[in-house]
């Protein structure tokens, strides 16, 4: 299978992209710049992210799309206004992870937006458990652009005048170049900000207004960087089929009116919520400036292994090593003294809360 | 004279009298990206030609620092464990990673000129 490539690819080699393959796209990992001074501007000013490779999946259609949706997400679809977004999963029988995505209540129907390297999957999983009933478009005709970070909204402000008037986690439909964009306030970043789902002959123009009013393009490693301090998961490192969503400390993506109702992987996770987990995810801080990364393995103090990291880098916005990862649930607790395996030693670290970075959401304020 | 040498491992070697002076390529740190953790070999030690003599972190990966020679090491760089940064800043000079007193001069002859190492950097990363 060939590479692809999203409609900013031209953009990313313009402003001095170093390129790796990334679930089949070719997509930046970092700029100019480098990973530090761009999750730096991102925390201080705004970053502009391509994550074009990521699905948009629209369904819409008769019948009772909300309630047949209910049976496959465990989330209360019922209760979502026009316009708002809830965090949730794709589970499949034994309650383990997936995906994990963000739908929003459209006009007509739902979006799903996926991870680019789960979605084709995704596409088939869901059009199979609706039975066929419903247009299900997985749109490649649009990019995706997230704008984060304390001036983003400022900054999109002035390339599409009132869209800073959205609030957290809800979207609505703007207009750029006399053509329909879709915003939504969100992003993965642990800072206020956008997703942009504009159509790919708009995307480079588009972002080269937001660089005009004062952004940067930021690569997928600062994302990374950016994202690990805000404690959020990454599909593949820290979720993954085998793990559920209780273990991987996401209960509050499932409303209680959910729990006693049938969703897939419904059963193990009722069964979870009573009877508690095994493994936890946690937040882990290494004593020292090692960095323990993903697979790392994880000891008490008596040398027993009690889990592993499964995301680990140094935090620029906090200077320090952070990791996460799953450890036995009874060494979940914060401030438990534990021990990373790096290069044959046996490094201190301690259990810590999540996130590293504070979090700097706009929870609904309007024109601020 | 002092004699500078460069190994496919991507590190320098500058050699005066016995005492080698080692440390990574630029061209080594434009690959890595930014430097987050730098770990040295223990004064006293003695490392051997081609093993494991320290291991530099960017925040993308973790890579191993190679000894182009054998030898004792007689003095580390504190400087780039405090501040990992300054390898990226300033590789082929003040951001030297360890000192070794050399066991066998020989082993420099198997390395390359400063001319023959920017062919080889050029070549492999294209």
């Amino acid at each position: 299978m060939s590479i692809k490539k999203t409609s900013l690819n031209n953009l990313h080699i313009k402003y001095g992209a170093k390129l790796v393959e990334f679930a089949g796209y070719q997509m930046p990992i970092q700029y100019k710049d480098g990973i530090i001074q761009e999750h730096k501007y991102t925390r201080s000013h705004s970053g502009i992210f391509d994550v074009s490779h990521m699905g948009q999946l629209f369904i819409s259609g008769g019948g009772d799309l909300t309630n047949d949706l209910e049976k496959i997400f465990p989330a209360d679809l019922k209760k979502l206004k026009t316009n708002q977004s809830k965090y949730s999963f794709l589970m499949n029988n034994k309650g383990g992870i997936q995906d994990d995505l963000i739908i929003t209540k459209t006009s007509d129907g739902f979006l799903i937006i996926l991870n680019a390297a789960c979605k084709y999957n995704d596409y088939e999983v869901i059009k199979s458990k609706l039975d066929n009933q419903y247009k299900l478009n997985l749109d490649e005709s649009l990019s995706l652009i997230a704008l984060q970070g304390p001036e983003a909204k400022n900054v999109l402000n002035k390339v599409i005048p009132g869209c800073d008037s959205l609030k957290y986690m809800n979207g609505n439909n703007h207009v750029y170049k006399n053509e329909k964009v879709y915003i939504t306030r969100s992003g993965y970043t642990g800072e206020d900000g956008f997703e942009i789902s504009i159509k790919n002959s708009d995307a480079e123009t588009f972002v080269e207004n937001l660089i005009e009013n004062g952004s940067k393009l930021i690569g997928l490693g600062a994302r990374d960087t950016l994202r690990m301090e805000a404690g959020l998961c990454l599909y593949g490192n820290d979720l993954d089929n085998d793990t559920s969503p209780i273990e991987a400390n996401l209960k509050w993506a499932i409303p209680k009116s959910r729990i006693e109702t049938e969703f897939v992987g419904s059963e193990v996770l009722k069964n979870q919520f009573q009877s508690g987990v095994k493994k936890l995810r946690v937040g882990i801080k290494p004593d020292s400036k090692v960095i323990a990364r993903g697979n790392t393995k994880i000891y008490n103090d008596k040398n027993q292994e009690i889990g592993k990291v499964t995301s680990g880098t140094f935090g620029p916005s906090v200077e320090h090593p952070i990791a996460m990862g799953y450890v036995d649930n009874s060494y979940s607790t914060v401030n438990t003294k534990i021990f990373l395996e790096v290069r044959g030693r046996k490094i201190p670290a301690n259990i810590c809360n999540l996130p590293f970075y504070k979090k700097n959401y706009v929870k609904g304020e309007i024109n601020v | 004279m002092s004699e500078v040498k460069y190994s496919k491992e991507h590190e320098w070697i500058k050699l005066d009298g016995e005492e080698a002076t080692i440390g990574i390529t630029k061209h080594a740190t434009e690959m890595l990206g930014d430097i987050v953790f730098a770990e040295l070999p223990e004064k006293g030690s003695n490392v051997d030609k081609d093993g494991t003599a320290g291991v530099v972190e960017s925040t993308k990966a973790a890579s191993d620092v190679y000894t182009p020679v054998s030898g004792e090491v007689i003095d580390t760089n504190q400087m780039i464990v405090d501040d990992p940064s300054k390898i990226n800043e300033d590789p082929e000079e003040s951001a030297w990673f360890f000192k070794l007193k050399i066991k066998d001069k020989s082993e420099m002859g198997s390395l390359m000129s400063k001319e023959e190492y920017e062919k080889f950097a050029k070549e492999t990363s294209a």
